[in-house]
């Protein structure tokens, strides 16, 4: 109760990883932590940290991660419904007087 | 001439059209690109753009024009460095690379920062591999990598970079100024690696929050002056700032997780201070009175609840699935809240209008 944030859209494919390390490197949480020695790929450790910011799956070579990534924002997203664009959609932008600094 | 514009403003479809553009235009053939000067010394002058950018001031003009910009005495084995071309972004860079001698590539953000411009996506593969031809970096040094600011990564392959530039890239630490200790070996600890939202990363956000609501809460606290006084105005100025200001900085010590709660807790905690006054104030009718206090504490909690959603986007850690929950989840609370609240106010300022008449 009082936790939206407890599920997001993240999706790992662990057969898929070929453990290059990519994403423990750009995720600013902590989600993926380097596994044990022999088991060849990276765990996911913290999903429920994922910000959605997509560095992940847009830096994995081999598409072992899924994510409908996008700009956390209320701001924007409610503008964005305002003028009847789709929330969800790349459209969603804080525009000239956003908070973005 | 349309389809040229038209491929400036794509970016680069393919390297093969980005190389047959850039011959096109001459710069094939340059024999030296335009290099930058700068320093890792930040000037008064620096300070105060940084300054005047935080309360949102001429908010478009804090940008740096893209291109190579050199620091120190760098040689063709020197480090390049990317970034944003927000004045805050690139100072934050060259003056936590003071005292070392490399390159650093500004991009085309549209003078928005690092993590904003990577999640709009013009901090991107596309942006930077055009940038790297368009500027000429491959004559300038003769390796073939790129340090990127960790936060960058939401926007950019690397994989994407190296397959269509040549160059590789590898994301340094979180912070710029972790920059000198990651470049003994190149490698961040786990620690340089996580993003933090610390009393100051919020306190420097409070500015731009405040200067948002200026407008409305003027006309707020204008209307409420003539309807019932002082006491009503400095109400919604109060309110404007506790959801702007105070917010922001007590974020982690409010209770629950989802801001919109948060929000709304501290909302209560706001009203608290004018119910007792409006309580104690024996000179008003018990109806009028009843009806203050329920307008009191349903329109400034929703208030301060909604500017609290819309600290979201400044956060360091909010989802979009998750913030499309608490949209759908509490603003129509918050609506219903303000709106009864608002019929409260209504109604004490027709009866008060009636005896007037």
């Amino acid at each position: 109760m009082f936790n939206s944030y407890k599920e997001n859209t993240l999706q790992y494919y662990p057969e898929k990883c070929i453990n290059c390390l990519m994403c423990t490197k750009v995720c600013p949480h902590g989600v993926f932590t380097e596994g044990e020695k022999g088991k060849g790929h990276v765990e996911l450790t913290r999903p429920e940290k994922c910000m959605e910011c997509g560095a992940c799956a847009g830096n994995c070579p081999v598409e072992a991660i899924e994510v409908e990534s996008g700009v956390g924002c209320a701001w924007a997203m409610i503008g964005a419904a305002l003028k009847g664009k789709d929330m969800d959609s790349d459209a969603v932008c804080c525009g000239e007087d956003g908070c973005c600094q | 001439m349309d389809t040229k514009n038209k491929d400036i403003c794509d970016s680069s479809d393919t390297k093969a059209d980005t190389s047959q553009f850039i011959t096109m235009i001459g710069l094939g053939d340059s024999p030296a690109p335009e290099i930058h000067e700068t320093t890792g010394t930040l000037t008064f002058s620096d300070h105060l753009d940084h300054f005047l950018a935080r309360w949102g001031f001429r908010r478009s003009e804090h940008i740096v024009e893209p291109g190579i910009y050199k620091l120190g005495d760098p040689d063709p084995d020197s480090p390049v460095f990317v970034s944003a071309n927000y004045t805050l972004s690139f100072d934050a860079l060259r003056s936590s690379l003071a005292g070392i001698d490399c390159y650093i590539l500004v991009i085309d953000t549209k003078g928005i920062n690092v993590w904003c411009a990577a999640g709009k996506g013009t901090f991107g593969t596309d942006e930077i591999v055009w940038r790297i031809k368009w500027s000429g970096l491959d004559k300038v040094v003769n390796h073939s990598n790129l340090i990127l600011p960790q936060l960058g990564a939401p926007g950019v392959s690397a994989h994407e970079v190296k397959r269509r530039s040549g160059f590789k890239v590898e994301y340094g630490p979180v912070r710029a100024k972790d920059l000198p200790e990651y470049l003994r070996n190149h490698t961040a600890t786990p620690e340089m690696r996580k993003v933090r939202f610390t009393f100051w990363d919020r306190l420097v956000l409070t500015p731009i929050e405040f200067v948002h609501v200026v407008k409305p809460t003027l006309v707020a606290a204008i209307l409420l002056y003539l309807l019932s006084g002082p006491f009503a105005a400095f109400a919604a100025v109060a309110t404007a700032f506790s959801g702007t200001v105070l917010f922001p900085v007590l974020l982690p010590f409010l209770p629950a997780h989802d801001l919109s709660v948060k929000g709304i807790i501290l909302g209560w905690l706001t009203a608290l201070p004018f119910g007792i006054v409006l309580a104690a104030n024996t000179q008003l009718p018990l109806w009028e009175e009843i009806l203050a206090l329920i307008s009191l504490f349903l329109i400034i909690p929703a208030v301060i609840g909604f500017l609290a959603l819309n600290f979201t986007g400044c956060t360091t850690y909010t989802s979009r699935t998750g913030v499309k929950k608490e949209i759908f989840r509490y603003v129509p609370y918050m609506a219903l809240k303000a709106g009864t609240g608002t019929l409260c106010l209504v109604i004490i300022g027709a009866s008060r209008l009636m005896g007037m008449i």
